[in-house]
């Protein structure tokens, strides 16, 4: 978690208008969202956000902005101190612990920066996760949940002879693409990346985002992105970038 | 909370991690097997106690302590303080109460084997275990003053057979100097094996071993003294003493009776025991020294179970990665906590699985030594409901101690943002 020093002052980059979607639901609203970690810190006040179903955001800010407690706010591992944080219509903050860790499971996919895999399960099992854990996870899955994750796993150039190994042999872009087909497989409504493609070289960053948003779009999943890296903005539909004040 | 998920999460997990596992599951296994073993020794030691003797209503001999009356007539342990005359023994045969009388007449041995003297009453009213009878494996019953029966484990020890002829030696003990070499028996008969120290013991008549000791009176044999076997059956080999005899009384209720008149006889002093009582008298000493085992025991595995659990918090450090995949795919903190305390049980049921084939491996190896060593049968039987339970006690015990790292990880997980978690 980044640690909040000093008073955060936020501001809304760009909104590019989103393209007519087919299904022209709210994915994500965001609305006077506010949240601090403790009483002795100020809090973060977020802009204003509204995502369309399909629609995609990539959020940058420097280090202690809020960008992983924002994502941490979506995931429902938090709850905002004020202010609304609507997921496909449903206020998380209304919701119990147990539904929300239900809804990130039905609803949400997450990458992390590294590390993003189950150690003790092979690359399959990774990736087949989300379906034994959330039953409308499997429902949207292909045939089954193996179909779906095999589907996903060739299209992001994890090769077969992988599938069933320990993921500890695999390399860091690999991992990165089987978190990515954890996140996608079972079609949820929203990917949360936070900041997956920093550990990679910049041919594999770019391969990987194209995999990502490609299948999202396939999927109809959101992709809600945090990097660092200004030059991936462009391949969004909003950017929301956040900043510390001193 | 996906119960079937954590199952197989929890087995892959423990897989993972089998190399840091496998020591703390061996030594819990271990004390485990220790457990088993004790409780399972217990029951068949005990068992064994209670079948020595069955069906003898008393038991008669010189003054003395029940306890060394009960562990020289029939566990062969210990020596007599004195003998019965005879006479007394005769008198006892005209009481119309007693229904029947077998005389025991101890003192020699045969390759530290007992050597039990004793009359056709023997195989007629001696019972062990449920009423059972000692019964022949080959031969029959001795019939001519120098025939022997052996026990099953002496004949199987030394290789016998119905014909060999055989040696006594004077005294007890399992090498002895003094041996009734000129007067030879012969083995007329083997018996079944019946796990008491009946299989221990060698039978032979009384007239015999009066007929062995002619010309030994001093203890050692008198050279010019000693006679033939052809010689002694010309003797009268009527006993002078006899070293206790077994009472069976044909009406129950009068065997009190009998006993105190006994204990009270103006002939010689003699003790007369229930050998039911003096049997649970001597399960009670040997009680409180197994009580206090099977404790200790018990405290074994319990540290065992503490040892795992210590180890088990250790990894949960190594662990805090799983847990925000885990929780950042939808899994609940109740899902993370079973998943410490499903692992705690599982290396539990395996410490149990593995700590059964153990004792039971033990016990066949042992068995043999024990029979041998200290006359007790233990044979591999199926567990009883008691040793059932105290295997269920240990992975419910695992359950509880499990419940420290999985409240742990459940009170960390739900604080948990969602996120990287830099590994250790």
């Amino acid at each position: 978690m980044p640690d909040m020093t000093g008073k955060t002052d936020l501001h809304k980059e760009t909104s590019v208008t989103p393209e007519s979607s087919v299904t022209p639901r709210q994915t994500l609203r965001i609305s006077e969202l506010t949240f601090r970690w403790d009483r002795a810190q100020p809090g973060i006040r977020y802009p204003d956000v509204t995502l369309n179903s399909g629609e995609h955001l990539f959020l940058r800010g420097p280090s202690g902005s809020g960008k992983s407690t924002l994502l941490s706010l979506m995931g429902g591992l938090i709850v905002p101190d004020s202010g609304r944080l609507e997921l496909l219509g449903t206020d998380l903050a209304g919701l119990t612990s147990g539904q929300r860790d239900r809804f990130r499971a039905d609803h949400m996919g997450v990458i992390f920066q590294q590390f993003n895999l189950v150690p003790y399960l092979s690359t399959l099992d990774n990736v087949t996760l989300p379906c034994r854990l959330s039953p409308k996870r499997r429902a949207r899955a292909l045939s089954s949940p193996e179909a779906e994750a095999k589907s996903l796993l060739t299209a992001l150039g994890i090769p077969q002879n992988h599938w069933h190994r320990r993921v500890t042999t695999l390399s860091v872009g690999q991992q990165q693409r089987v978190a990515a087909a954890r996140a996608l497989t079972g079609a949820p409504e929203l990917i949360l990346a936070d900041e997956p493609t920093s550990a990679l070289d910049s041919d594999n960053r770019d391969r990987f985002i194209e995999l990502l948003l490609g299948l999202a779009a396939e999927k109809h999943s959101s992709v809600v992105f945090v990097s660092h890296d200004k030059s991936l903005a462009q391949r969004f539909n909003h950017q929301l970038a956040l900043e510390v004040t001193p | 909370m996906n119960l079937r998920l954590a199952l197989s999460l929890a087995m892959a997990s423990l897989w993972y991690r089998r190399r840091v596992l496998a020591l703390v599951t061996l030594t819990l296994t271990l004390s485990i097997t220790l457990l088993l073993g004790v409780q399972y020794l217990r029951t068949e030691v005990k068992q064994s106690f209670t079948n020595t003797i069955s069906g003898t209503d008393l038991i008669v001999g010189a003054r003395s302590g029940q306890l060394n009356l009960l562990l020289y007539t029939v566990f062969h342990i210990g020596d007599a303080t004195n003998n019965i005359r005879w006479s007394t023994y005769e008198k006892l045969q005209e009481d119309e109460r007693i229904g029947w009388l077998v005389p025991i007449s101890l003192g020699d041995s045969y390759r530290g084997h007992r050597v039990v003297g004793t009359s056709e009453q023997f195989p007629e009213h001696f019972r062990y275990g449920r009423d059972q009878q000692p019964a022949l494996a080959e031969g029959e019953w001795f019939a001519d003053v120098f025939d022997v029966v052996l026990g099953a484990e002496v004949a199987r020890k030394h290789a016998h057979q119905t014909g060999d002829r055989v040696t006594l030696s004077h005294g007890g003990g399992k090498t002895s100097f003094s041996n009734h070499k000129d007067t030879p028996f012969k083995v007329t008969g083997i018996l079944a094996p019946t796990g008491t120290p009946v299989d221990q013991a060698v039978y032979v008549s009384l007239e015999g071993l009066e007929a062995i000791h002619i010309g030994w009176e001093s203890g050692v044999a008198i050279p010019g003294r000693t006679v033939t076997p052809e010689e002694a059956r010309q003797r009268d080999l009527t006993p002078d003493a006899i070293t206790a005899a077994f009472v069976g009384i044909d009406r129950k209720v009068l065997t009190f009776q009998v006993q105190r008149q006994i204990n009270e006889s103006q002939l010689e002093p003699l003790s007369a025991i229930l050998p039911g009582v003096a049997l649970s008298e001597l399960w009670r000493i040997m009680g409180q020294f197994e009580k206090a085992l099977l404790g200790i025991t018990g405290f074994v595995v319990v540290t065992s179970l503490v040892g795992l659990v210590a180890v088990l918090l250790t990894l949960q450090a190594q662990r805090r990665q799983e847990v925000a995949i885990l929780r950042a795919t939808g899994a609940s903190p109740a899902l993370i906590a079973a998943l410490h305390v499903i692992e705690c049980v599982l290396l539990a049921i395996a410490a149990c699985g593995l700590a059964i084939l153990a004792g039971a491996a033990g016990i066949a190896a042992l068995s043999p030594w024990l029979l041998d060593t200290w006359g007790v049968q233990v044979g591999l039987r199926p567990l009883n409901a008691t040793e059932w339970s105290i295997i269920a006690s240990v992975p419910l015990a695992a359950l509880l101690v499990g419940l420290i790292p999985a409240l742990q990880a459940w009170r960390g997980s739900r604080k948990q943002g969602l996120g990287h978690v830099a590994p250790e």
